[in-house]
C-alpha cells in the first residue's frame, strides 16, 4: 500500500490520476477468525484499525451488509465536539477530540477535520445559566470552554438574527472553539484502508444472519456468504443493535428511532461556526460545498424505516430561519433519515455481553459520529483485554440495574426525550 | 405518517404525542404495592425494551385534537398501522 503524499499525488498526476491502487481489498471471507466485527461502519472500521495498530490483533474481518459508511457514518451532520457536563461523558468526548485532532496524520488519510468552533446559543436566562454550568464543567474537566456575549455572537455569525424583535431573542452563548466538522465519508474510508493495510479483511454485502454459539459461548456467525467462526464477536451496528441482540436472547435498554437531517443549495460562505440552539432543537453548519447541513431532534416514535415525517423537517427549518432569516429563501436539496440507537439514559454503551466472547458498541443516540475515534480505542480494548478502557468504564450495561445512569439531560428512560 | 386516531381517524402525525412502547407493569406491585415486585422485574419494565423491527404495540396521544389516548400497532420499518383499538 502507497502512503499519500504531496510526492504521491504529483506522480500520479503525470499519468492522469489512472494508476491509484485500491484504497483496500475485496477479499472473501475465510473460514475462521480471531476477531470479526458485526458492522462497517465507522465505529466497526475504528475498532478493527485499533485492534491492528495498538493490540497487534490482525486476523480480524469486518462484515457489512451494505457497503462501509453507508449507514449513520454516512448520514449524520459531521459534528465532532466534546462540550459535555457529566464528567464520565466529557472525559470520553474529550479524548475522543484529541484522538480527531490526530486522525488525518494517523491514518495518512485526510479526515477535512475542520475546528471552526461550536456555538450554543441561550434564548434565555435560564438556558444562559444552563451555559454557564456547562461551561465550568467543561473548564473543571479541562476541556475548553469560553462564555459569548451578544455582541460576541454577532461578530462570529453576522447573519445571526440578535435584534430585539426576534422569534427567539438571543441573551448569549458558550463556544468550543476545538470543536467542528470533519468529513464523515473520509473518516470510514481512511478507517478502512488503514485497517486493511494491517490485514484485516473488509467483506461488504454480507450480512449476519445468526450468532452460533455452544453453551455460553459464541463461537461465530452465520451469514449471507457463509459460516464464520470467530473466538470473538463485537456488534457495532447503531440502530441494529436490538436486532443483534435479539440472535443472542438479549433485549437492551435502547431503542431504534430515525433522526432526520437536511442540505440547501450551495451558497457562499455565510456560516463558519457550528451553530446550535438547543430550545430551537436545530443544529447548522456550512459545508465545504457551501450547502448549510441542518439537523434537529428525533421523529419521536420507534423507527427502522431510515425515513421520517416532513413535520420534524418544517421545524427544523423554520428554527434555522428565525436563527438565519437571511436564508429563507434558499431551496432544500435533499433530506434523508438514519436509524439512531437511543438508549434509555442518552449516553452510549461498551460492554461485555452475558454470552462469552460477544461485545457491543451502541446507545450512541446522537453522538456517534463524534465519538468514532474514542469508540474505536475502547471497544478493541475491550475486545483484545476483556477489560473496559480507563475513558469508558461507566458504559456498561449493569448501570441500568443499578440505578447508576448517565442522563445528560435529565429526561429518565423516554429515549425519545433525550 | 398518519396515524389513525380511533376517535378522528387518520390525521397528520404532527397532531400526536408519543407515548413510547405499551407495556404492562409488573404483576406484584398492583395495586400500589412496589416494593412487592423483584428489582429485575421494575429494571426490565422500566429499561429494557423488545424495540423490534417489525409490529410495535405502542401508545399515542391525539394532543391536537380529540385529547384521547390509544394503543396501536405500527410496522416499525414502513410506518404501516397494523390495527387500531381504543386503551
Amino acid at each position: 500500500m502507497t502512503g499519500y503524499s504531496a510526492l504521491s499525488l504529483a506522480r500520479q498526476a503525470l499519468t492522469g490520476h489512472r494508476s491509484w491502487p485500491a484504497a483496500w481489498r475485496a477479499p472473501e471471507p475465510r473460514a475462521r477468525y480471531q476477531v470479526v466485527i458485526i458492522g462497517g461502519g465507522g465505529h466497526g472500521l475504528a475498532t478493527a484499525y485499533y485492534l491492528a495498530k495498538t493490540y497487534g490483533i490482525t486476523d480480524v474481518a469486518v462484515l457489512e451488509k451494505g457497503w462501509i459508511g453507508g449507514g449513520n457514518t454516512g448520514r449524520n451532520t459531521a459534528i465532532v465536539r466534546s462540550n459535555y457536563l457529566l464528567t464520565a461523558n466529557s472525559h470520553f468526548y474529550e479524548h475522543s477530540l484529541k484522538l480527531w485532532e490526530g486522525l488525518s496524520a494517523d491514518l495518512n488519510f485526510n479526515v477535512m477535520f475542520s475546528q471552526r468552533g461550536m456555538v450554543n446559543i441561550a434564548h434565555s436566562n435560564a438556558e444562559l445559566s444552563a451555559l454557564h454550568r456547562r461551561g465550568n464543567a467543561m473548564r473543571l474537566n479541562g476541556v475548553d470552554a469560553e462564555l459569548l456575549s451578544r455582541e460576541d455572537l454577532g461578530r462570529l455569525m453576522p447573519g445571526l438574527d440578535l435584534s430585539p424583535q426576534a422569534r427567539f431573542p438571543i441573551l448569549g452563548g458558550l463556544i468550543q472553539k476545538r470543536g467542528g466538522t470533519a468529513r464523515h465519508d473520509a473518516v470510514a474510508w481512511g478507517y478502512a484502508r488503514a485497517a486493511d493495510t494491517r490485514g484485516v479483511d473488509i467483506i461488504q454485502n454480507c450480512e449476519v444472519t445468526a450468532l452460533r454459539r455452544e453453551g455460553d459461548r459464541v463461537t461465530g456467525v452465520e451469514t449471507t456468504r457463509g459460516l464464520i467462526s470467530a473466538d470473538k464477536v463485537a456488534i457495532c451496528v447503531a440502530g441494529d443493535s436490538g436486532r443483534l441482540a435479539a440472535m443472542a436472547g438479549l433485549r437492551l435498554p435502547m431503542e431504534s428511532h430515525v433522526l432526520q437531517a437536511l442540505v440547501s443549495e450551495p451558497v457562499k460562505p455565510m456560516l463558519d461556526v457550528v451553530a446550535v440552539s438547543g430550545a430551537l432543537h436545530v443544529y447548522i453548519n456550512q459545508s465545504d460545498k457551501g450547502e448549510l447541513v441542518m439537523g434537529g431532534d428525533i421523529d419521536g416514535s420507534n423507527s427502522y424505516a431510515q425515513r421520517g415525517d416532513p413535520h420534524t423537517l418544517d421545524h427544523v427549518v423554520e428554527s434555522a430561519v428565525a436563527l438565519f432569516p437571511s436564508i429563507r429563501r434558499l431551496r432544500m436539496m435533499r433530506s434523508w433519515g438514519g436509524t439512531v440507537d437511543m438508549s434509555m439514559d442518552g449516553s452510549p454503551i461498551i460492554t461485555r455481553l452475558p454470552l462469552a466472547g460477544l461485545y457491543l458498541n451502541g446507545g450512541w443516540c446522537y453522538g456517534g459520529f463524534k465519538g468514532t475515534p474514542a469508540a474505536g480505542t475502547a471497544l478493541a480494548h475491550l475486545v483484545a483485554t476483556d477489560q473496559p478502557h480507563p475513558v469508558a468504564t461507566r458504559f456498561t450495561l449493569e448501570r441500568f440495574d443499578a440505578g447508576d445512569l448517565l442522563d445528560e439531560r435529565g429526561s429518565g428512560s423516554s429515549p425519545w426525550m433525550h | 405518517m398518519r396515524i389513525p386516531c380511533p376517535c378522528c381517524g387518520p390525521r397528520a402525525m404532527a397532531e400526536f404525542s408519543y407515548g413510547g412502547a405499551d407495556l404492562s407493569r409488573p404483576v406484584a406491585s398492583l395495586p400500589l404495592d412496589a416494593p412487592s415486585a423483584p428489582d429485575a422485574e421494575w429494571n426490565d419494565y422500566v429499561y429494557r425494551r423488545d424495540n423490534p423491527a417489525g409490529a410495535h404495540r405502542e401508545l399515542w396521544f391525539h394532543a391536537a385534537g380529540c385529547r384521547r389516548w390509544f394503543a396501536a400497532r405500527r410496522d416499525t420499518r414502513t410506518n404501516d398501522f397494523l390495527s387500531e383499538a381504543g386503551a
